[in-house]
C-alpha cells in the first residue's frame, strides 16, 4: 500500500471533514422532516401501552 | 425451560453442545501442559453439564402452540440471574483488588491472587458478565415488546446467552492462570476470541430477523441503541483481536499490529468499547424502561434521534485522547480530543432528554426507588461524559492520565451510570418477568438506592482527591529543577484514599448483594404461588398505577 502519512492527513482533513457535515445534514432532515412526526409520536406513545402480546 | 423448545431445537441443542465438546476434548488433548488444555476441560465439561440438562427434558412433550401468541422470555429471565451472579462475583473481585491496592500483602504469596491476574477478573467480571448479561437479557425483552413480534427461534437466544458466559467462563478462568493478551478490556486470546465472534454474530441475526417480523412500522430508538451496540462491539472485536497464534495447540498469540498502529487499534477499541458496550447499549435500556417506569412518554423523539446519530458519529473518533503525549503523530491526538469535546452535545441531549422526560413525575422519583436508580443514572451520565470531555483536553489529560482521577471517572461512569440504570431496569423488570406486581421487598431496594449512591461517591471522591494529588506531586520541582517527591513519596500519600476507596466499592458490594436477595426471594415467591395453582396467566406490567401519556 502506497497510502503514506501526508496522503492520509489530506483525506481526513478533507473528505473527513464533509462525509461528516454531510452526514449530520441528513440526520437533521430526517430527525426534523414534518411529516415524520406522525410515526416518531406514535412510536414514543406506543411503548406505553401495557398489552404485553404479541401482534398477530 | 427445555420443555419450551420444540423437538428438533433440542436436537439442535445437542449436536451444538456435542461439537462445543468435540472441540474442548481436542483443545485438552493437543494442549497438554499449555494452559489452552485447562480451557478445553472447561469447555467440555460445560457442554457435558448442559448436555444432561437438555437430555432431561428432551423427552418432554412438544410445546403447544400457544407460545407463538406470547413473547419468549425464557433466555431474558436466565440473563437477569446470570447478570446478578456476575454483579456479585465481579463487584466482590473489584472490593478485593481494592484491598490489594490498600494492602498490597494480601497476594498470600499465590500468582493467581496478584494484583495483575485478579484486576482482569474483576473488569470483565464487571463489564461482560453483569453489564453484558443485562444487556443481553434487556435486549431481547426490548426488541419483542417494541417491535410487537416473538423472537424468530428459540434455539438462537440461548446459544447467545450460554454461549456468551461460556465466553466469560473462559475469559476469567484464563486471567488466574496467567492467559492474557495484554490489551486492556480484550485480554482473552484467540480461540475465546474466534467463539465470541460466532455467538456475537447470531446475536445480530437474532435482532435482524425479529426486526423483520415486526408488527409496528417505525423502529423504536431503544433498539437502534442496542443495534448500535452489537454492532459496532463485533466490529471492534474482529479487528482489535487480529491475532496469529504461535500454534494451534497454544494460548498464546501475537497481535497482527505493532507499536503506536497497535496502541491506536488497541485504544480505538478501548474508547469505543466504553461509547458502544458501555453508553449505547445502556441508553437503549433508558429509552424503554425509563418511560416505561414513568408512564410518561420520552420528552423528544426527535432529540433522541438527533444524540443517537451524534454518538455514533463523532464516539467513533474519540479514541486517541488516550494517547496524548505519546508517539501517536499530534493532528490525531487533536482529533481525538476534538470530537471528545463534541461529544458532549450528544451525551448532554440524552441526559437532558432522560431528566425532562421525568418533569411532571417527579413525585414518582421520590417514591419510586426504582425509578430512582434511572433518575441518578442519568444524572451520572451527564456528570461523567462532561468529565470525560473535559480530561480529554490535552493539558488537563497532561495531570490526570497515569493518576487515580481516570480511575475515578470510569467509575462514575460505571458504577452511577452503568450499574445504576441496570439495577433501575432489573427492578422494572423482574416483576413483569416473574408475573408479581411488584418487587419482594420496596423497603430493600431503597436499602440499595442508598448502598449504591453512597458507595459511588465516596469511591469517587476518593479518586478523584487521590488522583489529583498524584498529578500534582508528579509535577512539582524544586529550586534547583529536579522532582520535590520521588514515586514512592505519592504512593504513600494515596493510603488513605485506597482505604476510602475499598470501603465505597464495599457499599456498592453490600447494594449488589441485596439486590441478589431481593431477585431470589421474588422468584421464590412466584415460584411458590405457581405452586399452589395461583398463578395467573398475564399480569401486565405497571398495571396499578400506570398513567397514560397525555394525562
Amino acid at each position: 500500500m502506497d497510502l503514506d502519512h501526508d496522503t492520509l492527513v489530506a483525506l481526513s482533513k478533507s473528505w473527513g471533514l464533509f462525509y461528516l457535515l454531510a452526514m449530520s445534514a441528513a440526520v437533521m432532515v430526517y430527525a426534523l422532516w414534518p411529516s415524520n412526526r406522525k410515526r416518531f409520536t406514535h412510536a414514543k406513545l406506543s411503548i406505553l401501552d401495557n398489552d404485553d402480546k404479541p401482534l398477530e | 425451560m427445555v420443555s419450551q423448545l420444540t423437538t428438533s431445537e433440542r436436537q439442535y441443542a445437542l449436536v451444538t453442545l456435542l461439537l462445543l465438546g468435540l472441540g474442548g476434548l481436542a483443545m485438552a488433548a493437543m494442549g497438554r501442559g499449555d494452559p489452552i488444555a485447562v480451557h478445553g476441560y472447561i469447555v467440555l465439561l460445560f457442554a457435558i453439564g448442559l448436555s444432561f440438562v437438555v437430555m432431561a427434558g428432551y423427552y418432554a412433550p412438544e410445546p403447544d402452540k400457544d407460545r407463538l401468541s406470547r413473547y419468549y422470555d425464557d433466555p431474558t429471565r436466565v440473563g437477569i440471574v446470570l447478570s446478578i451472579a456476575w454483579a456479585v462475583v465481579g463487584m466482590f473481585v473489584g472490593v478485593w483488588v481494592a484491598a490489594l491496592l490498600a494492602w498490597p500483602d494480601l497476594t498470600f504469596d499465590q500468582a493467581w491472587a496478584s494484583f495483575g491476574r485478579l484486576r482482569p477478573v474483576h473488569t470483565s467480571g464487571v463489564i461482560f458478565g453483569f453489564g453484558g448479561n443485562a444487556l443481553i437479557a434487556t435486549s431481547f425483552h426490548v426488541l419483542q415488546r417494541t417491535t410487537r413480534a416473538r423472537l424468530p427461534g428459540q434455539f438462537a437466544p440461548w446459544f447467545v446467552l450460554l454461549g456468551y458466559n461460556l465466553f466469560c467462563v473462559v475469559a476469567a478462568s484464563g486471567y488466574l492462570i496467567g492467559v492474557t493478551q495484554s490489551k486492556e478490556y480484550a485480554e482473552p486470546e484467540w480461540y475465546a476470541d474466534i467463539w465470541l465472534v460466532l455467538v456475537w454474530v447470531t446475536y445480530f441475526l437474532i435482532y435482524l430477523r425479529t426486526l423483520a417480523r415486526r408488527k409496528e412500522p417505525h423502529i423504536y430508538v431503544a433498539n437502534w441503541y442496542y443495534m448500535a451496540f452489537i454492532l459496532v462491539v463485533a466490529m471492534l472485536h474482529i479487528v482489535n483481536n487480529i491475532a496469529v497464534p504461535i500454534s494451534w495447540s497454544s494460548a498464546k498469540s501475537y497481535s497482527v499490529y505493532s507499536g503506536v498502529q497497535d496502541a491506536m487499534v488497541q485504544w480505538w477499541y478501548g474508547h469505543n468499547a466504553v461509547a458502544f458496550f458501555l453508553t449505547a447499549g445502556f441508553l437503549g435500556m433508558m429509552y424503554y424502561y425509563l418511560p416505561k417506569r414513568a408512564g410518561r412518554p420520552i420528552f423528544s423523539y426527535r432529540l433522541s434521534i438527533i444524540s443517537f446519530w451524534g454518538i455514533t458519529f463523532f464516539y467513533m473518533w474519540a479514541g486517541s485522547h488516550h494517547l496524548h503525549y505519546t508517539a501517536l503523530p499530534q493532528w490525531v491526538q487533536t482529533l481525538g480530543m476534538t470530537f471528545s469535546i463534541m461529544l458532549l452535545v450528544p451525551s448532554w441531549a440524552s441526559a437532558g432528554n432522560a431528566l425532562a422526560t421525568l418533569n411532571g413525575a417527579w413525585h414518582k422519583v421520590r417514591d419510586d426507588a426504582t425509578l430512582r436508580f434511572m433518575m441518578v443514572a442519568a444524572v451520572f451520565y451527564g456528570l461523567s461524559t462532561f468529565e470525560g470531555s473535559f480530561m480529554a483536553i490535552r493539558p488537563v489529560n497532561s495531570l490526570s492520565h497515569y493518576t487515580d482521577w481516570t480511575v475515578g471517572h470510569v467509575h462514575a461512569g460505571a458504577l452511577g451510570w452503568v450499574a445504576m440504570i441496570t439495577f433501575g431496569s432489573i427492578y422494572a423488570l423482574v416483576p413483569w418477568m416473574w408475573k408479581r406486581e411488584a418487587m419482594y421487598s420496596s423497603r430493600l431496594i431503597e436499602v440499595h438506592f442508598w448502598l449504591a449512591l453512597s458507595g459511588t461517591i465516596v469511591y469517587v471522591f476518593a479518586m478523584w482527591n487521590s488522583g489529583i494529588i498524584q498529578g500534582l506531586m508528579w509535577r512539582t520541582y524544586n529550586e534547583s529543577g529536579s522532582l520535590t517527591y520521588s514515586f514512592i513519596d505519592s504512593l504513600v500519600a494515596m493510603h488513605p484514599y485506597y482505604i476510602a476507596r475499598a470501603f465505597g466499592g464495599l457499599l456498592f458490594l453490600l447494594g449488589a448483594i441485596v439486590a441478589a436477595y431481593n431477585v431470589w426471594m421474588t422468584i421464590r415467591q412466584s415460584k411458590l404461588e405457581a405452586a399452589q395453582g395461583k398463578e395467573d396467566a398475564d399480569i401486565p406490567l405497571f398495571a396499578r398505577d400506570a398513567v397514560q401519556a397525555g394525562e
